[in-house]
């Protein structure tokens, strides 16, 4: 492929949209005679609802209505149970919604909801997530379809006869996603046919689970997802409230609005579920692994089994002939979890990356060496040779922006400065798509795709790919995206959108391309197109191992009076293959940095044992990081040619930049103080505690 | 429709005439009159009665700074204002911040939402038009000599306060963003201060 | 948030007027936390009687020296005050670090010292709160509170007071001016908010009827070396972990004045007397600092989880004394 936009710094297509307040999110879609829902969650751990009040809720100006598990309409069982709402008296976990209430203005439901009486019958609940919990098992997959244990040699042997040992539990505390734009959803009726517009990273998905559960053939229904504000993982599949709203659009004949209130969502959106990790390290003096032990304990809901995957990097990341890997879940009276950003690779390699450096300190080695001396020939796991591999490279170019090599810890005042590393990888991963491409009479062309553009800038990203593949200049393609009657692709989550929906674009364009040149003639009125489905293709197995790798650098200060701990400085520097959008890609990489400092030093949740939810409910107490938290970041990409990649030769990057930022910063905070910390996120009060100052 | 539009904040709401009160409102230059159920915020009657989605709903308790919008030049989180005690004030929102371009014939972003695309400032989007109108806000209080946490208590008092990258960093951290766009966002600010 | 009646005051007779025609009605600043909470359920009020517009928003520095603050002054404008940024530097580092501009520029004076605790069970109308409904119960004590008090806590209620403003305001022996059906008075700022005992309902000393319409801060510690820190999860827009305030006055080497108030370890600003008492007349050194909060905390009742602040709360105020007595002692 001769590149020509392609790797450009091109501007976002919708960016004037968005800086100027006229994009609209889903629920910004006012069809006439619109009303408002809002959900009543349920206030019991766990129980059964015995009766709902609905008169007082009835009485309240503007309520039409007031869905409950006695008058809602009954769908078909969803693969996911945590769409099955309003159609039994169970609850599952505190927050899982027992009502609904639909009235004319959004004042009119909230008041509605808070008038709705539920009564239940509660049973004896369990929260609380041990290492030991009696109620854990080992899985036969974690997320991703990981098998949820491996072991190749004799681990617990070669750990034991090792030279030096790292033997260390590390504590992840659940995360929320947190998007900035809520879960909403405007649904509305048409006889039979509904459309509904939604945020979700994925609306091909969306239709295919709303035509199941409401019985409806699948184009009857559309899904519009033109804009989504973030998701994170938490709008990878449908979530309560697009089935919610077109429930409650049914049942009243207008269309309706759910926006979830930002307190709801911890219980109903998935979360990152709480990991414990034990990891054992053994080593050669020379630091050469002998054994790499990673075991993972974490829980899941009653209703849904999620196995955040932690353990499953330790399989590709180092050297190790001894090697185990185990996940074990326990269902718990909680909410389920799902996947956010990164699920088993962000938690997995804070505790791997930390107790590498746990192991370069116990070495007396440098831990950029470390890692490098561990550097496998083929995946240490499946044997597989890597199609790319950069991790060294990434280190090498990464101490040497950093200046790592004169790194010492200094003190400043009160402050302790410190500097630490880690590693990062990424699985590739690539979902089959379709698409089409059209030439048009007027000299444009036309790329159809239901891609979804979660702000990644997947709509301008489809166009250099279109342009280069057709050979014709940017402005002369346009793009149309995340619509569910356009040719259906796969959702924005797992890295693996713009491979996903690129490959098809590409292969649609050069089809189209091909037409064309066997074309003569002006084009007819309808122009010509060409349609592509890399079924088949994006899905096939591959002999090569596929990951992204990367390496983190950061420089804290720990203030000794407060045992506040800012980042002064972050350095990423990854080889993703080509990178496709120089503009763009950085922005993302630069996100999931953020997010990963959010994770290192100020976001964490608390699972109530009491009353079984999460304490941390809102944005006032779950911190997600502020402006004044995030230094200047800074990213490099080292670009690989990887020919078993898919035709752009592009590695996702939407997920990476979060995955061993955690340790990084972690290592620094170490390097600064000379106390090790086990569990995030790094706040005050663990960090005077740990550190006797 | 003439300047002036008189709208039922509530459309089919039965609450009591009590509950509501007249209130005039002028959004981005133009006067409004509605008819304001109490409990309407200014975001919701901004979004839901004038159609002026720019401004986001985050959280609805002033925890995310997506609503930031400025009344009479002050910006402010229109989730926690009630409507009806705004009577009479003048409300912009990110809407309102485009110009005439040159010819007249089309709008002409703002300098501040040019720097946002220039500088790749967001990602989403949904946080954008909050920081947009809060960094306005900021530079207006800067340049009325208004400190912030990060600002050398021995400088003058009165005096408008330069703004480095500390100072809006820490003047926009009532605006989060959750694609991490932060560093893009201080760009930014810093090319409209330049 | 059920409906509810409104009516715009033109005075304070008239605002107190209005409220005690309307039982259920409170009165309404800027609203930044009573709308908050109306949203939650946790206010109900049947009418707001909106102050905001009272002309009372002028700081004037009064004959005796002293400077009044009007209650509807908002917090952003009056961190920015020259007279207070000037002389009471502790009170515009206070207000500086609180909440986010926006909401700075919305909250007005009286109503960040009503401001309620955030408390998550408080805050959650499905749990027990003795805050909120006497006799439900407390969540918190052997729930998760990381965040809750340590010092003047009660069996009833472990909340802790908010405001970062209002412990700068213990400490610089600021007053709230108040009128209501019984006239006009004043309480001392230190003292305007209570502990919980048997009635965390009642957050401050404020009767029936009463609105604040004013802070006096008094002219004696005007221009007195004064200090504001606050610690906490996030590096701004976040509630403390713990806070001081501080203001030192040293004359020829020995204390002559001390002021002293801890935020977010109690049901209210916790103005430290016993530790002001060991510091006047000794010598502004390490040691005394040290053994005159040591002897404050020394009063303090951890829980399961926040054990943490009573360090934290001695680390944040010797290093605000520590700097304060510096100059004194150069």
């Amino acid at each position: 492929m001769v590149s020509t936009v392609v790797g450009a710094p091109v501007e976002r297509r919708e960016g004037l949209e968005k800086v100027t307040g006229s994009a609209r999110y889903a629920a910004e879609h006012a069809p006439p005679r619109r009303v408002w829902a809002w959900p009543v969650p349920a206030t019991v751990a766990r129980g059964t609802v015995t009766a709902v009040d609905t008169a007082a809720a009835m009485e309240q100006p503007g309520v039409l209505t007031v869905l409950t598990h006695r008058n809602a309409p009954r769908l078909a069982e969803p693969d996911d149970a945590t769409l099955a709402v309003l159609q039994n008296p169970r609850v599952p976990h505190r927050g899982w919604f027992v009502a609904l209430v639909v009235a004319e203005t959004l004042e009119d439901a909230r008041a509605g909801a808070a008038a709705v009486q539920v009564s239940y019958e509660p049973e004896e609940h369990d929260v609380s997530l041990t290492m030991t919990h009696p109620g854990a098992y080992v899985p036969e997959e974690a997320n991703g379809g990981y098998p949820a244990a491996t072991e190749q040699g004799d681990p617990e042997r070669a750990f034991a006869s090792s030279a030096v040992q790292v033997d260390a539990d590390y504590r992840v505390p659940p995360l929320h996603n947190h998007p900035m734009e809520p879960h909403a959803s405007t649904a509305q009726w048409d006889g039979d046919r509904l459309l509904v517009h939604t945020s979700s990273q994925g609306s091909t998905a969306v239709q295919t689970v709303l035509a199941g559960l409401f019985r409806l053939p699948e184009d009857g229904v559309t899904v519009v997802a033109e804009h989504v504000g973030g998701g994170f993982g938490s709008k990878g599949t449908p979530r309560p409230d697009v089935v919610l709203a077109a429930m409650a659009a049914r049942q009243t004949g207008r269309p309706v609005t759910l926006a979830l209130p930002r307190r709801h969502m911890p219980a109903v959106v998935g979360h990152r579920a709480p990991t414990l990790h034990r990891v054992r390290l053994g080593a050669e003096p020379d630091g050469r692994l002998t054994s790499l032990i990673h075991e993972v304990t974490t829980h899941t809901s009653r209703i849904k089994e999620f196995t955040e995957q932690a353990a499953v990097p330790a399989r590709t990341m180092y050297a190790a002939a001894h090697l185990r890997t185990v996940h074990r879940v326990a269902p718990l009276d909680v909410p389920s979890p799902s996947w956010m950003r990164a699920p088993g690779e962000a938690p997995g390699m804070y505790a791997l990356e930390s107790a590498m450096d746990e192991l370069a300190c116990a070495l007396g080695m440098d831990p950029v060496e470390l890692r490098i001396v561990n550097e496998p020939e083929t995946e240490p796991h499946s044997g597989k040779p890597f199609s790319s591999r950069h991790l060294v490279e990434c280190l090498r170019e990464g101490a040497r922006r950093f200046d790592w090599a004169h790194r010492a810890p200094r003190t400043a005042g009160p402050l302790r400065i410190g500097t630490g590393v880690a590693a990062a990888m990424y699985p590739v991963l690539v979902q089959p798509s379709t698409a089409s491409a059209g030439a048009c009479p007027d000299g444009t062309f036309l790329v159809r795709i239901n891609a979804t553009d979660i702000g990644t800038g997947s709509r301008t990203v489809l166009a250099q790919i279109a342009a280069d593949a057709l050979g014709v200049p940017l402005e002369r393609v346009r793009t149309e995206v995340g619509r569910s009657d356009l040719p259906s692709a796969s959702l924005a989550g797992g890295s693996s959108g713009t491979a996903s929906w690129g490959w098809a674009v590409h292969e649609a364009c050069t089809r189209l391309t091909a037409r064309l040149a066997t074309h003569t003639g002006p084009l007819p009125p309808d122009g010509l197109d060409a349609h592509a489905d890399t079924a088949g293709q994006a899905d096939a197995d591959s002999p090569w191992a596929r990951h992204a790798f990367g390496a983190h650098f950061a420089e804290v200060a720990v203030d000794t009076v407060t045992g506040e701990v800012r980042a002064r400085r972050l350095l990423g520097v990854f080889a993703a293959g080509h990178i496709l959008n120089a503009r763009t890609a950085r922005s993302q990489f630069v996100g999931g940095m953020t997010m990963g400092l959010g994770m290192a030093l100020t976001e964490g949740s608390t699972m109530d044992a009491a009353f079984g939810d999460f304490t941390q409910s809102d944005l006032a107490s779950y911190h997600v990081p502020a402006h004044a938290d995030v230094p200047d970041i800074e990213v490099h990409w080292i670009d690989e040619d990887d020919p078993h990649l898919n035709p752009m030769g592009s590695k996702g990057i939407g997920e990476i930049g979060i995955v061993g930022t955690a340790a990084a910063i972690g290592n620094a905070v170490h390097h600064a103080t000379g106390t090790r910390y086990r569990e995030l996120p790094l706040t005050p009060d663990r960090v005077r505690r740990g550190a006797g100052f | 429709m003439g300047d002036s539009q008189h709208l039922q904040g509530e459309r089919g709401g039965a609450s009591a005439s009590r509950h509501r009160t007249d209130t005039t409102l002028r959004v981005n230059g133009k006067p409004h009159q509605l008819t304001l159920d109490h409990r309407r915020t200014l975001l919701d009657v901004v979004r839901e009665d004038l159609g002026l989605y720019g401004a986001k709903k985050g959280c609805d308790h002033g925890q995310c700074g997506a609503c930031t919008v400025l009344v009479d030049g002050r910006r402010v989180n229109s989730c926690l204002l009630l409507a009806v005690t705004l009577d009479g004030s003048e409300v912009t929102t990110v809407e309102g911040l485009t110009g005439e371009g040159p010819t007249g014939d089309g709008e002409q972003p703002h300098p501040l939402q040019q720097a946002f695309l220039d500088r790749d400032a967001f990602q989403c989007g949904y946080c954008t038009p909050g920081q947009i109108c809060s960094a306005i806000g900021a530079l207006a209080e800067a340049a009325a000599g208004h400190p912030s946490r990060v600002t050398d208590p021995r400088a003058p008092s009165g005096r408008a306060v330069p703004l480095d990258r500390d100072e809006i960093r820490e003047r926009l951290s009532g605006n989060l963003c959750r694609c991490g766009a932060y560093p893009r966002i201080v760009d930014a600010v810093e090319d409209v201060i330049a | 948030m059920k409906a509810f009646d409104y009516v715009r005051a033109t005075s304070v007779e008239e605002a107190c007027a209005a409220l005690a025609a309307r039982p259920g009605a409170r009165f309404l600043g800027g609203g930044t936390n009573l709308v908050d909470l109306m949203k939650l359920g946790v206010e109900q009020p049947v009418a707001l009687v909106d102050v905001g517009r009272l002309p009372l928003d002028a700081v004037e520095e009064l004959p005796d020296g002293s400077l009044r603050v009007g209650a509807m002054d908002r917090n952003s404008d009056l961190a920015a005050h020259p007279a207070v940024r000037d002389r009471y530097p502790a009170l515009s580092q206070a207000l500086l670090a609180g909440a986010s501009g926006q909401l700075r520029n919305a909250a007005t004076t009286g109503g960040n010292l009503l401001q309620r605790t955030r408390c998550p069970y408080f805050q959650d109308v499905s749990k027990p709160c003795n805050k909120r409904v006497p006799g439900s119960g407390c969540g918190a004590r052997d729930g998760v509170h990381h965040d809750h008090a340590v010092l003047g806590t009660s069996d009833h209620c472990i909340a802790t007071h908010p405001s970062d403003m209002a412990v700068a305001l213990a400490a610089l022996d600021a007053k709230v001016e108040l009128y209501g059906p019984g006239g006009a008075r004043e309480v001392a700022a230190a003292e305007f908010h209570r502990l919980p005992g048997d009635h965390p309902e009642q957050d401050t000393e404020i009767r029936p009827g009463e609105l604040i319409t004013g802070v006096v801060l008094p002219a004696a510690t005007g221009g007195l070396p004064s200090l504001y820190r606050k610690a906490r999860d996030r590096a701004s827009y976040a509630f403390a972990l713990a806070s001081v305030a501080a203001m030192l006055q040293v004359t020829d080497g020995v204390v002559e004045r001390a002021g002293i108030a801890f935020g977010a370890l109690a049901h209210r600003p916790w103005r430290a007397r016993v530790a002001e008492e060991a510091l006047v007349g000794a010598a502004p050194t390490a040691a005394a600092f040290e053994r005159a909060v040591d002897l404050e905390l020394s009063a303090a009742r951890p829980l399961r989880d926040n054990a943490y602040k009573v360090p934290l709360a001695r680390s944040l105020a010797l290093d605000v004394l520590t700097r304060l007595a510096e100059p004194a002692r150069t």
